[in-house]
Formats: structure tokens, sequence, C-alpha cells
């Protein structure tokens, strides 16, 4: 007689049960994150590593892979080249309401970079800088597009320490083994 | 209910998203399993973030509420994984 003529229903379905619950358990992907980030301006450098961060933080693996402009998020010289211009984004809070063509004025960019920072500041926003020391800290993989390096002309002395770089083989690579996936 | 005793606590008041659960994750991993970190905090975030993370860590939320003043305590137990 087979050993499975003696289970019941009930303990059928409770031996899988617990399974499905172990294999949950075991799924590695569950603990990965892979994001794509491909922006460069300062407000959309947040968002990759706010949730690379948080994701670190909670024991997971996380990779940014910095592609087109996001590669400006991970230059050395961040501080200057990520900015926001009002020009063209309406959701932009601004202290008096103005037409494009005069927030596309000489100096406007400047002037609404500087205006973000110093809101994010008084609010107590972490700096890039600290997110960056912080994912590094946490050991997120900040990896930069070899492609868009080559086309932008940047060397990999351009980027801060740490940064690893590839393809998007590589960020496939990860991607496949990560249920957290994003495009930024 | 029953006071409860905490072995450290983190202040992460006038911290925002991510760092009260960036500075708790750091915290956490120098207690010992059982032992217990007492974070405060004043991003309204952290509310649906503690739990959230805790979950995610396996760690225990025994315990939050919200002060007069508005600060909130969130108390949490730590749980070495197997």
């Amino acid at each position: 007689m087979l050993e499975t003529d003696k289970l019941t229903e009930d303990l059928v379905r409770q031996v899988v049960r617990e399974e499905i619950e172990k294999a949950f358990k075991k799924d590695k992907a569950a603990r990965r994150a892979a994001i794509i980030a491909s922006k460069g301006t300062l407000d959309w450098a947040y968002p990759p590593l706010i949730v690379a961060t948080a994701a670190a933080a909670a024991s997971m693996d996380a990779a940014i892979f910095f592609t087109f402009y996001g590669l400006n998020i991970i230059h050395k010289d961040f501080e200057k080249k990520l900015k926001v211009a009002p020009t063209g984004n309406p959701a932009m809070p601004m202290p008096v309401p103005m037409p494009d063509v005069l927030t596309g004025m000489p100096g406007m960019k400047a002037v609404a970079t500087g205006m973000m920072k110093s809101m994010f500041r008084k609010k107590g926003v972490a700096t890039i800088k600290e997110l960056l020391d912080v994912a590094l800290e946490l050991e997120v993989r900040l990896i930069a597009c070899q492609m868009t390096m080559d086309v932008f002309g940047y060397e990999e002395s351009d980027f801060i320490d740490g940064v690893e770089f590839g393809g998007a083989a590589a960020f496939l690579s990860d991607a496949r083994k990560s249920h957290v996936t994003l495009f930024i | 209910m029953p006071e409860i005793k905490e072995d450290k606590v983190l202040d992460a008041r006038g911290l925002l998203c991510p760092m009260p659960v960036v500075k708790a994750s750091k915290e956490i991993r120098s207690l010992e399993d059982g032992q217990i970190l007492k974070i405060l905090a004043t991003d309204r975030g952290s509310i649906a973030d503690f739990p959230a993370w805790a979950e995610d860590t396996g760690n225990e939320l025994l315990e939050w509420h919200e002060e007069a003043s508005g600060e909130l305590v969130f108390f949490i137990q730590k749980v070495e994984e197997d």
C-alpha cells in the first residue's frame, strides 16, 4: 500500500500549507531590491536612495543601477550637478505663481535648487550626501551604467568611492532574483 | 497595561523618512535576542513604517503610542533570526 493512502485530506492540506510557508521563508527574492535610477535632478535623486536605504535597513540586499542622467547622483560633483528646474514643472511649489518665461530666466535654476535644499534642511530631510553615506554603510550596491558613462564621456574615477560598473545584463541578473524592481 | 522596560533608547525625533528606520536598524544590531529598543519619533510616516519594518526584519513591535505632545513612542523587541 502506498504511504499517501494513509493520509487524510486535512493532513495533506496541512503539509502543503507548511511547505508553502517554508518555501516563502526561503525565497531569497523577497529580500532583494533592484532599482534603476535614470533621472539626474535633485528632487529625483531622493526616491531611489530613500527606497534602497530603507530596504537595506530592513535587512534586504539592495542595488541601484544608475543610468543616463541618474549618473549625476553618484558623480563626485553630485552637489553641483543635482539641481532642480522650476520651468515646465507646474507641481513645484513657488513662493509666488510664475509663468514659464520668468522661471526660464538665467539664475532661476540656482534659486530653485537653493530653495529646495533650504526647505529640505528646515524640515529635517537627509541630504543626498547623507543618504549616499548611509547607502554605502549599509552595503547598498551602487552600479554605474557603463554604456551611458561612455556616451557622456565619464571615467570610473569621476564617481564616488564604492561605485561598481556594469551593463543591462548585470542589472537583469539582479532584477530576476529580486521581487522588488523599480524604474525611477 | 504593564510598563515596558527598554534596554536602549533611540531618539529619532526630528528625523524624516528613511532615517528613523535606518537608525533603528543600526541600534537593534547592538542588542541581544529578547532585548527591547524604545524609539522616540516625530515623523508621522513612522506610524506605518515601524510596523512594516518590524515585520520585514522579524523583530516584534510590542507596543506604540502617541504622547499628548504628538511624539511617537515605539517598543521593538529584538528577535534573532534562526
